[in-house]
Formats: structure tokens, sequence, C-alpha cells
């Protein structure tokens, strides 16, 4: 027990660190930006906004202020749980990610799922016989795929199933022109199927390889050699030691993925316009849209840390060799 | 994998075809890909710019024997488009992964032959850099950037170097201890000298593979962020720019200026990890036997 807290105490501490690092660089950084937020701001109406005006834009936001002072200013907002308000959107940053997130939290824990579930599967009946053709598709199948664009695949599966067999909607989370109240469940649900799809298959690919090579090992241990020995058949091999022994990387590898999933969820929300974060990331970087990227950013940090925290906190609860000090 | 390992493994040679040939079989596929690598330079340099020339009685024409990728709506040939875009992605991917490469091996060079406080800052810098999804992050420099080729290569160049670095490191903490390595620390060699003449030899091949998988990676991100709106211009013939752009014709049916464009897309990077994947087994001899 006394082990556990010195372990989350390292991980907080680190996270701290992770935080102030992210944070301070991003905000320096995106001070070097040739880019003026007033101008993005007014955008399209460029030729209607007089100086004077222009002027009263960047006093109101603060822009006028030197650096170091912005950031103070910004870094004590965040600290009291202000993220400031979004350009676009004129909300507060935090109420965007938390829409936004809600909505990606969804297409991602199904395509996690679903490519958790799948993945292993694959992996599973692939290793189980190395050398057969099913384990050369499955094979082929995930090493294609690490190749495979994300929104190229997203494109295809919207041309297919969306304007050709018009079996699924173009894009949206919801039916265009219908309000939020009635909006039914299952229009919702039509509205997810390509994006969970898309992030789904992409996703199988790291997973199955995973759990055939890890298969493969298992099966050529020496506790499943003396198992075949003692007259086990091949199928309680691999229920009662294989897929124990399996499982738990399994698990552990798709937590660690958390940063993959949402990159690959940023590019199948602009192929199908789900209004989820990633969408907002896009949004927020061509618009200019500073403090909603720099709270994305920071956000984002703290959901792939969290990934990889469980990750670990999985390993040190079910592996015991783990807990002495094996954990980095 | 050890020796012991692969020494229970007879059957993982016959599997695939006999253990004398698989070497040969590499070096076949190796040359097989580098020559695909090529036509796509050379298809691409000699296409010239007429497929790239607006011509309206050449619109939106569906694949056929003079047109195999079709054309767009303004009459321009996609598969020129595809060749010159590739052949982009190519140079942006060189660029970008060299720059990469160079930081990778200098970090891990650093962290294992400097002291430890420069070490433990540079495993930090490698876990921060990874703790970030690499698209938010080719976002935020990109934007930073303001964009445009000289963002592209910055960004990918700044965002993959640490799993190299990664690499590179743990190789040098293990070559420290190696015998020739302490006598010439003993000898009075200086630690440039150490790092250049006896580490840098070594690490060759493993910073070459390393370098050739980087490659797939940076190509796919800049497709993706140039899809996206943060990379090259939509002037530019780039896959990225092709596939945004087909994403308004696509309701209209013109399928083929999606999925040639980013079938080639997949078949490029596909050419550079097996590339890097089979090179990696000519260079690590214990692999290769697999």
């Amino acid at each position: 027990m006394r082990d556990l807290a010195v372990f989350l105490a390292g991980k907080a501490a680190r996270l701290l660190l992770l935080l102030v690092a992210v944070s301070s660089l991003s905000f320096i950084l995106v001070n070097f930006s040739p880019i003026d937020p007033v101008q993005a701001y007014v955008g399209a109406d460029m030729m209607r906004v007089s100086p004077e005006q222009r002027e009263q834009i960047a006093e109101y936001w603060g822009l006028n202020d030197p650096p170091l002072q912005r950031f103070f200013r910004w870094a004590s907002a965040v600290l009291h749980g202000d993220f400031g308000t979004s350009m676009i959107y004129r909300r507060s940053v935090l109420s965007v990610i938390g829409d936004r997130f809600a909505a990606s939290l969804v297409l991602m824990g199904l395509a996690w799922l679903l490519s958790g579930t799948m993945g292993f599967l694959l992996g599973t009946l692939a290793g189980r016989r190395r050398g057969s053709w099913l384990d050369r598709l499955v094979k082929g199948y995930s090493l294609t795929l690490a190749s495979t664009p994300v929104f190229w695949l997203a494109l295809l599966l919207l041309y297919v199933f969306a304007v050709w067999l018009k079996w699924a909607p173009v894009g949206m989370m919801v039916p265009a022109g219908v309000e939020a109240s009635q909006v039914s469940w299952t229009q919702r649900l039509d509205h997810l199927v390509l994006p969970t799809v898309t992030l789904s298959i992409i996703g199988v690919s790291n997973v199955a390889l995973h759990t055939r090579e890890k298969l493969i090992d298992v099966l050529n241990s020496d506790y499943v050699a003396f198992a075949r020995a003692r007259g086990e058949s091949e199928r309680s091999i691999l229920r009662r030691h294989a897929l124990r022994n399996i499982a738990l990387p399994a698990v552990t590898l798709q937590f660690a993925q958390f940063s993959e999933l949402f990159g690959g969820s940023v590019l199948a929300e602009q192929v199908f316009s789900y209004p989820g974060l990633g969408q907002a990331t896009v949004q927020a970087g061509l618009r200019s849209d500073v403090p909603l990227l720099l709270g994305i950013v920071i956000f984002i940090t703290l959901f792939v840390f969290m990934g990889n925290l469980t990750a670990d906190l999985l390993y040190r609860l079910i592996d015991p060799r783990m807990r002495l000090g094996g954990a980095a | 994998m050890n020796a012991e390992a692969l020494l229970e493994r007879p059957w993982a040679g016959r599997l695939l075809g006999g253990e004398a040939n698989r070497r040969k079989r590499t070096l076949i596929l190796v040359s097989l890909l580098a020559a695909f690598l090529a036509f796509i330079v050379v298809g691409g340099a000699l296409l010239g710019q007429s497929g790239l020339s607006t011509n309206v009685e050449l619109r939106n024409l569906a694949p056929s024997l003079r047109y195999p990728f079709g054309t767009d709506w303004l009459g321009r040939n996609m598969l020129t488009r595809t060749l010159k875009g590739l052949t982009l992605s190519m140079g942006i991917g060189l660029l970008a992964s060299s720059i990469s490469a160079c930081i990778a091996v200098l970090m891990g060079l650093a962290a294992a032959t400097m002291p430890r406080a420069v070490d433990a800052f540079i495993s930090w810098l490698i876990d921060l850099f990874l703790s970030m999804p690499h698209l938010v992050m080719l976002i935020l420099v990109a934007f930073i950037l303001g964009g445009g080729a000289k963002g592209v290569i910055i960004a990918v160049a700044v965002t993959h170097w640490p799993s190299l670095a990664r690499v590179v490191r743990a190789e040098v903490l293990q070559l420290r201890q190696a015998d020739y390595v302490r006598f010439a620390k003993h000898a009075g060699r200086s630690r440039l000298w150490i790092a250049t003449r006896h580490m840098l030899p070594h690490l060759a091949p493993q910073v070459i593979v390393g370098y050739i998988l980087l490659f797939p990676h940076a190509i796919l991100h800049e497709a993706s962020i140039t899809f996206l709106g943060f990379g090259l211009s939509p002037h530019k013939p780039a896959i990225g720019v092709i596939l945004s752009e087909s994403m308004r014709y696509l309701s209209t049916g013109r399928w083929w200026l999606a999925f040639f464009p980013g079938l080639s897309l997949l078949a490029l990077v596909f050419a550079f990890y097996s590339l890097g994947s089979n090179l990696r087994l000519l260079a690590d001899p214990w692999s290769a036997h697999e």
C-alpha cells in the first residue's frame, strides 16, 4: 500500500511538471506565431472594420499587453479553473471543451471497445496457428492498415455507405434542421456509425499484431510445452495458460493508445463533420482561437496521461512483479 | 529476441522458405521496393506540367486507359497530380525525417554520454514529446509557424525524433559497458572521440533503419495536416490537398478523385515500411534467421 502511495505521488509530481511545461511552452510559442489574432478574429469582415475598431478588439482581448504579463494573467486564470473565452464560440473554453469532449468520448469509447475486442480476437486467431492463411490474412490486414491514411479510409467509407448505398447520413452528429430536443437515439446512432467504424478499423491493427506476437511467445514457452507433455488439449492450454497471459498486455496497450486514438478522431471528425473535440482543435487552429487551442492542448495532455497512468496501474495491480521497484 | 528463443524455433526458418533463401529474398524485395520508389520520382519528373494545366474539354472524366486515374473538374490529369503529389510528399518526408534523425542521434548520444543531469533532462524531454498526440502537436507547431511548406517540415521534424532518440540512447547505454569503449576511456580518449569513432559506426545500421522507418510516419503526417488545412498551400499538387478537395465532389459520385490518390499514398507508405523492416532483418543478424 505504501508502495502505491509513493508511486502515485511520483506520478502526480510528473503530471504537474508536464502540465507546467506544456502550458508555458505552448503559450510562449503561440506568441511567436505570425498570425495576427485580431485579423483572425475579424476574418472576412476585414474591409468593414476600421483601425479604431481593431484597436478596441485588441484592447478587449488584452492583446496589447506585453507577453509576460499576458502569460501570468492567463496562467493565474487557468489555475483558478478559467481557461478564458473561446474567440470562435464566444463561450468559456472549458464549456466548449466539455461539450465537444462528451461527443468525442462517445465516438472514441465505442471505437476503443470495438477495436480492442476485434484486435484481440483476430490476434488470438492468428497467433494460434502461425503461418496459416488466417494468420497471413490478419498480419497483412494489420500491416496494411498501419500505412492507411485515416482520412482516406473515412472518405472511402463515406462514399460507399453514404453516397453510393445511402445507408448512412453524410455527416454531422444529428440530422440538419432538427431541434436538439427532437433528435432521437436512433438518429444519433446513425450518425455515429461511420466515424466509429473508421476508427475501429484503424485501431485493430496494433492490438492484433501485439496479441499475435505475445501468443506466439506464450505458446513457445516452457510451461506450455510442459502442459502439452502432460496431455492437456490445445483448447485448454489456450484457455488456461495463454489467454490469461496475453489479455493483460492487450488491455494495457489499449490504454496506452489514447494518443493515437485522439489523433485518428481528429481526422475522422473532420471528414464526417462530427462536432467533437477533434473538429474543435482543427477549427481553433485554422481560425487562430488561441485560448481554445491552448485549452485543448492542456486537456488532451491530461487525457493521454490518464490513459498511460491507467495502463501502469493495471500492470501494478495485476502483475505483482511490477511492484518490486520495477515501475518506471 | 534472444538466442535461445531462436534456437528453439527451427520451424520459423522453414516457414519462410528455407533459411538460406531468406537473405536473398530480402535483398530482392528491397531492390524491388527501391525501384518502385525510384519509379515514382522519375515518373513524376518526366510527366511534366502538361497534365496540370486546365483543360475544359476533359473535365470530370472517369478513369480510362488514357487517363488511368481520371480527370478533375478543371480537366487536370489525376495521374499527373498524384505522381507530383507523391514526389512532393517524398521530398518533404526526406527533409523532415533527415532533420528528425539528426536531432534523435544528437539527443540519444548526448543523453547517454553526458553527465546524469543531461540524461535525465533529455529523457524527460522525450517523455514530454510523447505525452501529446502527434497530430495535436503538429497542428500546434504548424499553427505557430503559420503553415506552408516550412511549417510542415519543421512540425514533422520536431515531433518525430523521440522514438528514435530512445532507441539510440538505449543502445549507447549498452555500448558504454562494452570492453573496447571502456578501454578507450582508460586509454585517455575524449568523449567526443569515443562517440564518433566507436559509437557512431556501431549505431549506423540501427540509425539508418530507424531513419527509413521515420519516413512513412513523416509522409502520412504531412498528408494529414495538409488535409486538415495547416500544411501546404492549396495550390501545391499535394496528396492532402487533392483529398481535401475531393471531399467537395464526393457526393456527385466522382469517387476516383479520392480513391486513386489515397491508394497511391498507401502504397508509398507501405513500400517504405516494408523497405525499413526488411533492411532491419538484414542489419540485425539474429532476427535475420527468423
